[in-house]
């Protein structure tokens, strides 16, 4: 049986991992590459690299990290933030990363989905959806870290998205993001029920039920936190065994 | 001993270069390269591949010369040669993803898509699964049976000749998800990427 994922998120800027509340206050807390390895040795299903500034910096500094955590994590490591061109997919890859996350340059051009999965394929290509709610049962795509808002349906562009072969959509709820209410399962599950690819849930988790709940209510395959591992609250085990004890298969 | 991962540009190898590093240290000389020289007088080949069935293929053809020095190698001098991913895929007859492409042929079989029974399983099939161990193979020599492997792939590989299975996965149906044919191996999941576990039959086949 496949089995559901847990995937801590390390927010990168400058070469340091932070977490912002809500995208904004930033805090400083450590070197990526020992973290990942802590994340990786504390059984995590993935690693995730999210460079909040890249659309800004340099991108030597995210490669080097990846390249550093890559010949020491030997499960899957999934880097996004500022990924806009072919050549910083093939950059990423080469550097050792498994999957990329796209996220503006899939709002821009989703042509640009269709063209990186066909020359990479499927399986390195996550498509990340920044969505915040705008009325009942309506969501609206946002990028630029939630700054800007497009005018786009979460729900039409997530299926626009498989279309032009996305293998998985990393949702975040920007309602929730950096809040600790819990995953938007709402959200979560109109993208799960509308889509046939896999979607990681994101955004919001304080507590180990949340998870469950992304998981069990929200048709999530993995979800992925930042602040709940970074601080230490839970150690990925015990959100493994609290599962596992709640009847969600995970890997132990 | 030297250990060969072909590169024939098939996408991401990096991880499947990282991991047979870290494994082959001190132990063995790795070397990753698509010269049919070098190729030969290797003692065991890595056939890893990514993307698609048809772009493998066409990308492994493309290359003068590789596949009958491929062939040679593991069909008339019966050395260890292991496929990962689409690199077991390749083994088949044919591949039906993007439009129909011949396969090498090695380990009679088609590759088709992963019947996802009307959406009730998604596709990719993405994650970390169990392997249900089919026959003994060299390469799962101290792995446990139900161990968990990670997986990430659309379609699967249906051999004619079931004894070649050495393990299965379930997802949807019982995928073959690991191959052993006398000196032919693949896995459909990988073990580059599949933590201690997958490290350690990297290591049984750098062993072998």
């Amino acid at each position: 049986m496949l089995k559901n994922r847990i995937i801590p998120c390390l927010d990168v800027k400058n070469g340091r991992v932070v977490k912002g509340i809500n995208f904004v206050e930033l805090k400083d807390a450590g070197d990526p590459v020992e973290q990942a390895k802590i994340y990786s040795d504390g059984g995590a299903d993935e690693i995730c690299f999210l460079d909040i500034t890249a659309s800004n910096e340099n991108r030597e500094t995210i490669i080097d990290i990846v390249r550093k955590t890559a010949k020491e994590c030997f499960v899957p490591l999934t880097v996004g933030g500022g990924v806009r061109t072919i050549q910083n997919i093939t950059d990423l890859l080469l550097a050792g990363a498994d999957k990329v996350s796209i996220n503006t340059a899939a709002v821009k051009d989703v042509s640009f989905v269709k063209e990186a999965s066909k020359k990479f394929g499927s399986q390195c290509i996550v498509v990340a959806i920044d969505a915040k709610k705008v009325s009942d049962n309506k969501w609206e795509v946002f990028t630029h870290g939630g700054r800007n808002k497009t005018g786009i349906d979460a729900v039409e562009f997530a299926k626009q998205v498989e279309t032009n072969g996305a293998g998985e959509i990393l949702l975040t709820s920007m309602d929730r993001d950096g809040t600790k209410s819990g995953y938007d399962v709402d959200l979560l599950k109109v993208i799960t029920d509308s889509t046939n690819i896999p979607v990681i849930a994101s955004g919001g988790v304080g507590t180990l039920d949340h998870m469950y709940d992304g998981i069990v209510k929200g048709g999530a395959s993995a979800v992925l936190a930042a602040s709940i591992f970074h601080y230490g609250e839970y150690k990925i085990k015990e959100a493994k065994e609290y599962l596992n004890s709640k009847n969600v298969s995970v890997r132990l | 001993m030297n250990v060969t991962i072909v590169d024939y540009q098939s996408g991401n190898i990096s991880s499947v270069i990282n991991s047979f590093t870290e494994v082959a240290k001190g132990k063995v000389n790795l070397k990753v390269t698509s010269d049919i020289k070098k190729i030969i007088k290797s003692d065991k080949i890595v056939l890893p591949g990514q993307g698609s069935f048809k772009r493998c293929l066409d990308s492994l053809n493309s290359i003068n010369g590789l596949v009958d020095t491929l062939k040679e190698f593991a069909i008339t001098n019966k050395k260890p040669l292991l496929g990962i991913c689409v690199g077991l895929q390749m083994l088949a007859d044919v591949g039906y993803e993007e439009e129909e492409t011949k396969g090498l042929g090695w380990i009679s079989g088609k590759v088709s898509k992963i019947d996802n029974q009307n959406g009730k399983f998604k596709l990719p099939h993405i994650g970390w699964n169990e392997i249900e161990i089919q026959k003994e193979s060299k390469i799962f020599k101290d792995i446990k049976n139900k161990s968990h492997m990670y997986f990430v792939h659309s379609y699967e590989f249906i051999p004619k000749d079931k004894s070649v299975i050495s393990a299965t996965t379930d997802y949807s149906s019982k995928i073959v998800c690991s191959v052993e044919r006398d000196n032919i191996f693949g896995t459909q999941f990988h073990p580059e990427k599949s933590d201690k576990t997958g490290l350690k039959i990297i290591d049984n086949f750098i062993k072998l």
